[in-house]
This record gives structure tokens, C-alpha cells and sequence, in this order.
């Protein structure tokens, strides 16, 4: 019994990601019918907007104390945050250590400016070409994108800490009535799973209750109408686009801690988000989320020890065997519309 | 000549041409000079450019004339590069039968996968083709470690004793032809210029040309316009009464036999196999080739495919210093400013190079190099008719 809810639990992580960037590709393509591939690289950037606040918060500056001195015998070159000299040494760290969190703040502008700049610059022009087109489009985009974050950041993968209070363990066992350290999880990642369920909350919640959403929903449902009615409908499609991206962004900051971001992270979620996306159904928000969180926990079943002894490799290939599966049984996916991408 | 009409003998005697005359055209600079490391007519670069180039036209049979897009090609690839070395290791040091084990097993999966992945289309078929891709990948890489030597791939040791090859315990056999080893050839220097000929590149060579020739066969033949049917117009062909499924698998398991093809021959010259092969970013980089050659053309799959293996080989070995010297002529300031700008594109950064490329081809030249090279021909032509109607005094045409 504790095995599975360890299992479970160790799953949902990595299913909050999977979820958050599937959520933001139905998003895209059930507004604007675009096949993202560049989405991948949205989440990438986002992670990258944590790498680079952490930076600019320790950004700082040399100051020579006088009352130390290195092992020559010189005074002591100190390097001295500026966040220091604003805040005070005490409120000065604490800002450093909670970088990746206010990198939230920051992400959210930058990432929507992208998903703008890329709506218009680029995507708009792909409405009227056929799918492949799209898919190949954005996938030079995300080439560029992540050799671009190569240039300025190289190759290896950056570190960027969670805030030291979220280092620990939960011991989520005793709450349940296990044994203490029979269920650890570590803090940061239950942090992730309620900052996923947060977002994906908001955005159902933004869809359903504001005018907005409304239009946005009926534009889903009928471009043609909306724009009858009056309605630019466009414009706020592109706006979806970068709240969409802004939704990639966030999942990727607040994953820097668990993955410490490279270049080329995005490509790999992509490839499993695009999985998800086509098992939870084409077009459909909760199938995206309910597929994600399940092809999460599904994995990490498979790579259980009984479970890869019984079935050796089951691990590697789970999440594309189950998207064989129901592509082939259920071809519209868990909970896909009838009539979108159905072919 | 051999059932081409004009055109296409054409196209089939120039392709024969470039690629006989390869280690001349591919060196064009003389060695030492300055511009030698430009040149590409080194054999293990050629034979990179035939061995894509065959892929790639594999390729453009399935997405060039069906319009299926599959993200999983190199997962072929990779059964080819399987079943070629354990020919070499276990059969014969022949290349051959190597290669001819490859292009069977290569097609029996591509059997496999396509009859499942062919149920659906459109990015259905894309995600499809993509998971079994990965799904071998990650099988190759875990799970069937004693058929393919996991993470270290698999090569010939001095252990492996060949049914038919008479190796010498302990002697690392090589790959050969009726005896002729793989890398045998010879070098001509003419003045200062150092051509190499390269028996396995011939080789590579030899099965482009026959790649190529089936390719303009099939584009040619009723089973290609089939094909083409399939991409125009799935629905009307349904209402003629015909099934496009047969078509489609038919062109999903010649692709897959191209793919398997090219992975033998990459064995033949490269005794060694990685998993690597078989990830889904290999499968982009044909898609990318294709593409970015002319989806849909005759030539343009191997355009492309030479077009990135040079980026991949020879631009991304561009440093500051050969910049620098490039620029030399420059003032001092404006030369740093030009080599500071240039050098993000090349040398390592050749991959942001090729995207932008490759973006700029998707968005402005869907019909990819080739279309751009019939709209420059056909603006020259333009503009030389137009010159010569203007003004009859004998000046040269842009042509």
C-alpha cells in the first residue's frame, strides 16, 4: 500500500509538468488550430527565465574589506550583491534564495511577450497552411529558440536551488497512519504539484467565469459565428496564445529546481506533451490535464522494481504503448471532441 | 534511356555524373591554401552525403508524394545499421549480404509499424510513427541490450569469428567486397590539388544511383500518381472505389527499405552501431533534409541531404581565428564588430544557422532549395528575354 502512494505521488510531479504543457498546447490548438512544436521550447524558456533572475538578483558588485585579508596579506575582495545594499544582508539573501518563486513575476510578462511576438510575427501567417506545415514551422522555431538560449547560457545544464525552506522531505507516511520515512516526498515537489493545480485551476476558471472565457469558448467552438457576431475574435485568440505560453513558461520555472535547465529540455518534454495531448484527445482541456496526471503515475508504476522485473524495459516504453493503445482503440483519445482532427 | 523520358535521363545523367566526379568537384580548392578545409571530398564526408542522400529519397517517397509525415524514420535506420552487423559479425565480413539483410529486416518493420501507424493520418500518423521510434530506441537502449550492445552499441571484435570469412582469432575482421576492403583506394595529386578515391564510397555511391533511379521510377509509374492521389485528394480517391491503404503501406515499407538501405551501408563503411541512431532527433534531421531540399522533388531530398552534412562537417568547424582572417581586410573595429557577428552562425553555432534556414525555407519556399533554384532560373530567364528584347546590342545575359 505505501508502495503506491509513493508511486503516486512520485508521479505526480512529473504528470503537473506534463499536464501544464499539454494544457498549453490544446490550449493553442484548440483556439487557434496550430500544432505547436515549438512548445517544448516555451517550457524551456521558462525555465531559462528562472536562470536568468537568479542571476540578476546576485548580480553584484566588488567591494574590498578592510578589515580581512587573503592569503597574501592583501585586503579582501568581497563580492557584494547589490540586493544586499538595497535590502540589508539578511533581506538581501533571502530574495536570492527565493529567486526561482519571484522569477514567477518575472516570467509571466516575458512569456506572454514571446507568445505575442510569436503569434504575430510568425503563426499568424500558418492558419490557412496544412498541418505538416505548421508542425515543420515550429519546429525550426524551436531549433532557433534553443540554440539561441545555448549561445547565451552554453551547454550545460544550470542549477538553480528551490528556496532552502523547501529542501527537505515531507513525511506524508505519518499523516496517513504509516511509519515515519516509510512515504517521503520532498517538499519542493509538492510545491510544484499545488503551483500545477493552481494554474490549471485559473485557466479552467478564466475560461469559465469570465466574459472573456466565454467568447474565447464560443470562438472554440465556432470561429465563423463569433466573427458574425462582431466579435474580433483574433485578437483574443492571440492573447490565448500567449497566456498559453505563459502557462508552458510557468511550468518550466518552477520545474528548474527539480531538472536544472539546459538547452535542449524542452525537446524532451515536447515529445511526451505531444503524447499526452493525443491520449488525453485532441482539442479537449481536461483530457489534456487528466492525461497528463495519468501517463505521470503510469509512469512511474512502470519503473517500480517488481515492475521492471516482470516486464524488463516496461518503464521506457509505457507512456508510448499506452499512446498506441488508445490512438488505435479510442481514435478521438480519452476525452476528445467529436469532429476536431479526426482523420 | 533505361524507360526515362528526356528530362528525367536528364536529371539521371547529372546526378551520375556529380556523384562519379565527386572527389573532384567536392575538392575544389588546393591543399594548404587557405580555403582547403572547405573541401569536402574526403571519403568518410562523401560517403555521409550518398548514405543520407538515400535516406532522405526514401523518405520523400512516403512524405513527398503521400504527404505522411513520419517522425520515426531513423527507427529504420536503425534496424538496418542491426541487421548489418550482425551479418558482418556472425555471417560473412561481406558487405552484401550485410546490406541486403538490412534492407529486409529494415522492411519487415517498417511492415510492422506501418500497417499500425497507417490506421490513422495526419499529426495522428506523426505521434504514432514518433512513439514506435522511441519505443525502439528506448528498447535498444535498455531492455535488448544482448541483441544490440545497449548503450556501447555493438562493432566487430576479434572475437567474432564470421561463418564465411576466414579471420585469424584474435584479428579484427573489416568489412570488405569480394575482398576488397571498405577503405581501400587511392589518392591522385594533381599539382597541388589531392583527390581521394575511395572504394566504399563508390560503393555508397553506386546504391545512391540506384536509390535515385527506382525513385524516378516510382515517381514516374501509376503506383506514384496513386501516391500522389493519396496526398491530392484521400476522399475522392475513396469514392472511385479505390483504398488508399495498400498505396500508403506499400510507399511506408519502400521508404522504410530506403531507411534500412542506408543504415546497412553506414555499417558497410562504419563497422559500429549506437542506439543514438535511432532517436527521434535523427528522424528530424531527414524530415529537415527533405524539406529543406524540396519535399516532393526528385533531387531535392539529396540536395538537402548533402546541404546539412556539409553545414554539419565543414561550417560548424569555422572558428574566430579563420573569421578573423576572413575579415582581415576590414578596419580593425569594423572587423571585430563582423566577426562578432558572424561567428553566433557558424561554427558551433551551425545548428542556429540551419533552423533559421530551414524556417525561411517552411515559410517562403515550401517546395524547398530546388523551388528556389527554378525561381532563380526562371527570373534570370525573364529578365535575359526581356534584355535581349530591349536592346539588341550584344550585352551578356544574366544567364
Amino acid at each position: 500500500m505505501d508502495q503506491i502512494i509513493v508511486q503516486i505521488l512520485n508521479g505526480l510531479d512529473k504528470g503537473s509538468a506534463y499536464a501544464l504543457i499539454a494544457l498549453g498546447l490544446t490550449l493553442i490548438f484548440g483556439t487557434l488550430g496550430v500544432v505547436n512544436f515549438a512548445h517544448g521550447a516555451l517550457f524551456m524558456l521558462g525555465s531559462f527565465c528562472a536562470v536568468i533572475m537568479s542571476r540578476i538578483l546576485s548580480a553584484s558588485h566588488t567591494v574590498i574589506d578592510e578589515t580581512r585579508t587573503d592569503f597574501l596579506g592583501n585586503p579582501l575582495k568581497v563580492d557584494v550583491p547589490y540586493v544586499y545594499d538595497w535590502f540589508g544582508e539578511a533581506a538581501g539573501q533571502t530574495i536570492i534564495d527565493w529567486a526561482v518563486p519571484i522569477s514567477i513575476l518575472f516570467a509571466i510578462p516575458v512569456m506572454i511577450g514571446v507568445g505575442f511576438i510569436m503569434e504575430r510575427g510568425l503563426i499568424k501567417h500558418f492558419y490557412k497552411r496544412p498541418h505538416a506545415d505548421q508542425i515543420l514551422v515550429t519546429f525550426g522555431l524551436a531549433i532557433v529558440l534553443q540554440e539561441v538560449i545555448k549561445y547565451f547560457f552554453g551547454a550545460n545544464p544550470i542549477q538553480t536551488p528551490a528556496p532552502e525552506a523547501f529542501t527537505g522531505s515531507l513525511d506524508f507516511g505519518v499523516w496517513l497512519g504509516f511509519d515515519p520515512l516509510t512515504i517521503m516526498y520532498p517538499y519542493w515537489r509538492l510545491v510544484y504539484f499545488l503551483f500545477a493545480a493552481l494554474i490549471i485551476a485559473a485557466v479552467f476558471a478564466f475560461l469559465q467565469f469570465t466574459t472573456f472565457g466565454m467568447v474565447v469558448r464560443a470562438g472554440m467552438a465556432d470561429r465563423e459565428t463569433v466573427g458574425i457576431l462582431g466579435i474580433d475574435i483574433d485578437k483574443r485568440f492571440t492573447l490565448m496564445f500567449g497566456i498559453a505560453a505563459a502557462v508552458a513558461g510557468l511550468a518550466g520555472v518552477m520545474y528548474a529546481p527539480i531538472v536544472a535547465p539546459n538547452y535542449h529540455m524542452g525537446m524532451d518534454f515536447l515529445v511526451l506533451s505531444f503524447v499526452v495531448v493525443v491520449v488525453g484527445g485532441m482539442g479537449s482541456l481536461p483530457g489534456a490535464v487528466a492525461a497528463g496526471f495519468l501517463l505521470g503515475i503510469l509512469e512511474s508504476f512502470a519503473s517500480m522494481p517488481w515492475m521492471v522485473d516482470k516486464l524488463p524495459g516496461i518503464n521506457q516504453i509505457i507512456i508510448y504503448l499506452v499512446a498506441i493503445i488508445i490512438l488505435l482503440t479510442r481514435p478521438r483519445g480519452l476525452m476528445g471532441r467529436k469532429g476536431v482532427m479526426e482523420d | 534511356m533505361l524507360g526515362l523520358n528526356k528530362n528525367d535521363a536528364t536529371l539521371f545523367l547529372v546526378v551520375l555524373a556529380l556523384t562519379m566526379l565527386a572527389p573532384f568537384i567536392l575538392n575544389p580548392f588546393p591543399e594548404g591554401s587557405g580555403m582547403a578545409q572547405f573541401n569536402a571530398g574526403y571519403p568518410d564526408l562523401m560517403q555521409r552525403f550518398v548514405i543520407f542522400g538515400i535516406f532522405a529519397i526514401g523518405f520523400n517517397i512516403l512524405f513527398g508524394l503521400t504527404g505522411y509525415l513520419s517522425f520515426g524514420h531513423a527507427a529504420f535506420l536503425g534496424v538496418g545499421s542491426y541487421a548489418a552487423i550482425w551479418s558482418l559479425k556472425l555471417f560473412t565480413l561481406d558487405v552484401i549480404p550485410a546490406i541486403i539483410f538490412a534492407i529486409i529486416l529494415a522492411g519487415a518493420f517498417s511492415l510492422l509499424v506501418g500497417f499500425i501507424s497507417l490506421r490513422r493520418s495526419g499529426i495522428y500518423f506523426s505521434i504514432l510513427t514518433l512513439a514506435f521510434a522511441q519505443m525502439s530506441y528506448a528498447l535498444a537502449y535498455s531492455v535488448l541490450t544482448p541483441l544490440t550492445g545497449g548503450e556501447t552499441g555493438l562493432q566487430i571484435k576479434g572475437t567474432d569469428t564470421p561463418l564465411l570469412s576466414n579471420v585469424a582469432d584474435g584479428e579484427i575482421g573489416r568489412a570488405n567486397l569480394l575482398g576488397a576492403e571498405m577503405s581501400s583506394g587511392f589518392d591522385m595529386a594533381v599539382g597541388s590539388w589531392l583527390f581521394t578515391f575511395n572504394l566504399g564510397y563508390y560503393i555508397a555511391a553506386v546504391a545512391m544511383l540506384i536509390a535515385f533511379y527506382l525513385s524516378i521510377r516510382i515517381f514516374r509509374s501509376p503506383f506514384g500518381m496513386m501516391l500522389r492521389a493519396v496526398k491530392s485528394n484521400q476522399q475522392r480517391m475513396n469514392y472511385t472505389g479505390l483504398s488508399p491503404k495498400p498505396y500508403t503501406l506499400a510507399a511506408f515499407v519502400i521508404s522504410g527499405m530506403y531507411a534500412g538501405l542506408a543504415g546497412g551501408l553506414m555499417v558497410a563503411m562504419d563497422t559500429q552501431v549506437g542506439p543514438e541512431r535511432m532517436f527521434w532527433t535523427a528522424s528530424g534531421e531527414v524530415v529537415i533534409m527533405t524539406i529543406l531540399g524540396g519535399a516532393g522533388t526528385l533531387l531535392g531530398p539529396v540536395l538537402g541531404a548533402g546541404f546539412i552534412k556539409y553545414f554539419e562537417n565543414i561550417v560548424s568547424k569555422i572558428n574566430k581565428d579563420i573569421l578573423h582572417n576572413w575579415f582581415a581586410f576590414l578596419p580593425d573595429g569594423f572587423e571585430d564588430v563582423m566577426v562578432s557577428l558572424v561567428y553566433p552562425f557558424v561554427g558551433k553555432g551551425w545548428h542556429l544557422t540551419l533552423g533559421i534556414l530551414f524556417m525561411l525555407v517552411v515559410i517562403f519556399l515550401p517546395g524547398g532549395l530546388v523551388e528556389g533554384g527554378q525561381r532563380l532560373i526562371g527570373l534570370f530567364r525573364r529578365k535575359s528575354k526581356s534584355s535581349e528584347a530591349g536592346k539588341a546590342d550584344g550585352t551578356e545575359p544574366a544567364e
